[in-house]
């Protein structure tokens, strides 16, 4: 149009136009995301902050409490017995499921013929529905008809009570969701086995470093960020722990497997007292940021490097 | 140090030590012990599950440890489908995997695109805000998005025992939107310049130009959407309380209460059949979307 004779402020205008008209059309595609997370992520985020200082039951209007949320839920003898639990569960979890992995993608980066079978192995339990892998290990666990009681008695062992004495339920929990979880993690530490130079060992190797030596000071140090990572990835999902403890015990026997989100879950949809389930939330929301700040320096630096 | 095969696969023990005897043998009994207990510990509950859904509930207690049933029962698969509603329960599930995946993988479509290939001058914040929600686990909103869901803000809907409540938040997935954004910022510019010149409006864009070339990563987040959701279990049960629509995972913890024990099981092994199924025929898609997952998130 009048491009010819004011070029500049013209097609300025004309950019400025586009601009505008990329921006809306930009928008409307934008809309599903902004509906779905602001009315699912964004104000559920928000407004789980706002009812952990509200008394909310559905039928009255919410009503401001102050920190009276965060007295009674400090009352609460379970809390301690709750958080105690979780952090046994996830010690324990790192204890037994965070080595093995490792062991066993560094036995698996030996193989030269048949890997897939190992891999498809590996990873068969994490398809299984959490649930069905409790429920099987629970008939497992059972000391009337289960297999592992039946199994140790071969050799003399046991019977073992598992799940129904406090001082094993735990462990019992911890080893399921260690079978159930544990592919992944050895499937990320085989790719970045197999990504280490070779040249790296060749070099240790003609230095006259064993094999040992080699695993040592060659690929430890290599896998540190991703072993870092990993570490991380398992201590935020571990601390969540629910569906073992709620479909495995309940929570007990003697309150020895209540879990924070256990409690969480009996406050709100048991109880009904969904402020004091929110103001335990917004504490495990802290310990959980504080974790992924970790995370996230982690595969900072991990991408550095 | 040359050796005559190279091979891509590195590892700390080197070619010309695998000719070594000693080592030679370490290795292969290494190799095969650890085979042997994957497939014990991979196999070994999937066979057990098959045989214990076969079993006589008697021979459950008396003979644990027999391989298989004396007088096997497969009709019990038949019975657990139609006694427990088994059957309805997977297809309650079904439906739940369905509309989530549908719902993700439109959103993320939509969302990468623009985000990607429109640009617009608020898509920084907006992916922003949509990344951030990826540092608040959803256990930890659990409470306040069920509220939500009772009566959504400005529409005053109650969502709850409908499959609504389940499909929609599905869609809140920061990591999908990523995988989109990624692979579509990977695409050549120059294609979609051209396509505009040729006159091609927005929509034919995505349609005709990005989705044909996006099929590996529409596979990873539908792989992902799909198993993701089959597996669920916390979400379903607090917001689906109408037993006759719940999914098979949830049900099957009900189930588990009262059901004769081989019948439990045989619900159990339908539950867990058909995502067996889906990793044997996509096992490279579902690894690859974890390679994502794990690495890159």
């Amino acid at each position: 149009m009048a491009a010819g004779v004011r070029p500049t402020s013209a097609t300025r205008e004309a950019a400025r136009k586009g601009r505008w008209r990329t921006d809306l059309i930009a928008g409307v595609f934008l809309l599903p995301a902004l509906v779905v997370f602001g009315l699912f992520s964004w104000w559920p985020i928000v407004r789980g902050l706002l009812i952990s200082f509200q008394q909310t039951n559905l039928v009255e209007p919410a009503r401001w409490v102050g920190l009276d949320n965060f007295r009674t839920l400090f009352a609460d003898p379970l809390l301690g017995t709750a958080i105690g639990n979780t952090l046994l569960f996830v010690g324990l979890a790192a204890l037994i499921g965070f080595p093995l992995p490792l062991l066993l993608a560094a036995i698996m980066s030996t193989v030269r013929k048949g890997g897939g079978a190992y891999r498809f192995l590996v990873y068969l339990p994490v398809i299984i529905p959490p649930v069905v892998s409790v429920l099987l290990w629970k008939w497992f666990y059972d000391p009337g008809s289960g297999l592992f009681n039946a199994v140790l008695g071969l050799v003399g062992l046991g019977p073992y009570p598992w799940l129904q004495s406090p001082n094993s339920a735990m462990l019992s929990l911890v080893l399921e969701s260690t079978w159930a979880g544990m592919g992944g993690a050895v499937l990320i530490y085989l790719a970045a086995m197999v990504a280490i130079p070779s040249e790296l060992y060749e070099a240790a190797e003609s230095d006259g470093a064993s094999i040992g030596r080699r695993i040592w000071h060659v690929m430890l140090p290599q896998l540190r960020p991703v072993i870092g990572l990993l570490l991380l990835m398992q201590l935020i999902s571990t601390v969540q722990v629910f569906t073992e403890p709620y479909v495995f015990t309940g929570g007990g026997p003697q309150d020895s497997t209540v879990t924070v989100l256990l409690l969480i879950f009996r406050y709100a949809f048991q109880n009904g007292d969904y402020g004091q389930a929110a103001a335990l939330s917004f504490l495990l929301a802290v310990a959980l940021a504080g974790l992924s700040a970790g995370y996230l320096r982690a595969t900072r630096s991990w991408s550095r490097t | 140090m040359s050796t005559p095969q190279s091979t891509s696969m590195s590892t700390f023990v080197s070619a010309h030590e695998r000719q070594r005897p000693a080592t030679k043998a370490a290795l292969r009994s290494i190799q095969v012990i650890t085979l042997g207990l994957l497939v014990l510990f991979g196999i070994g509950p999937l066979y057990w599950t098959v045989k214990g859904a076969v079993s006589p509930p008697a021979d459950l207690i008396a003979s644990p440890l027999r391989l298989w049933p004396a007088d096997a029962r497969p009709e019990n698969f038949g019975v657990a489908l139609t006694d427990l509603s088994v059957g309805r329960y997977l297809l309650n599930t079904l439906q739940i995997v369905a509309g989530s995946w549908a719902v993700q993988l439109f959103v993320a479509v939509t969302a990468g695109f623009a985000l990607s290939v429109l640009r617009p001058r608020f898509g920084k914040a907006v992916y922003a805000a949509i990344l951030a929600t990826m540092f608040v686990p959803y256990t930890v909103s659990m409470v306040s998005l069920f509220l939500t869901v009772l009566d959504i803000p400005v529409l005053h809907l109650n969502l709850a025992d409908t499959y609504w409540a389940i499909w929609l938040p599905a869609g809140a997935n920061a990591f999908n939107v990523l995988l989109a954004k990624r692979f579509f910022d990977a695409l050549p510019a120059e294609l979609f310049d051209a396509a505009r010149v040729d006159g091609a409006g927005t929509w034919t864009l995505l349609v005709r130009i990005v989705l044909p070339m996006s099929r590996p990563v529409l596979a990873v987040i539908s792989l992902l959407a799909i198993v993701h959701s089959w597996k669920d279990f916390v979400w379903p049960l607090v917001v689906l309380a109408d037993p006759a629509r719940q999914p098979i995972s949830v049900a099957l913890v009900n189930l588990a209460e009262q059901a004769p024990q081989d019948l439990l099981i045989a619900a159990m092994a339908m539950a867990l059949a058909p995502p067996v199924v889906l990793f044997l025929f996509a096992q490279k898609h579902i690894v690859a979307g974890l390679g994502f997952t794990g690495v890159k998130g």
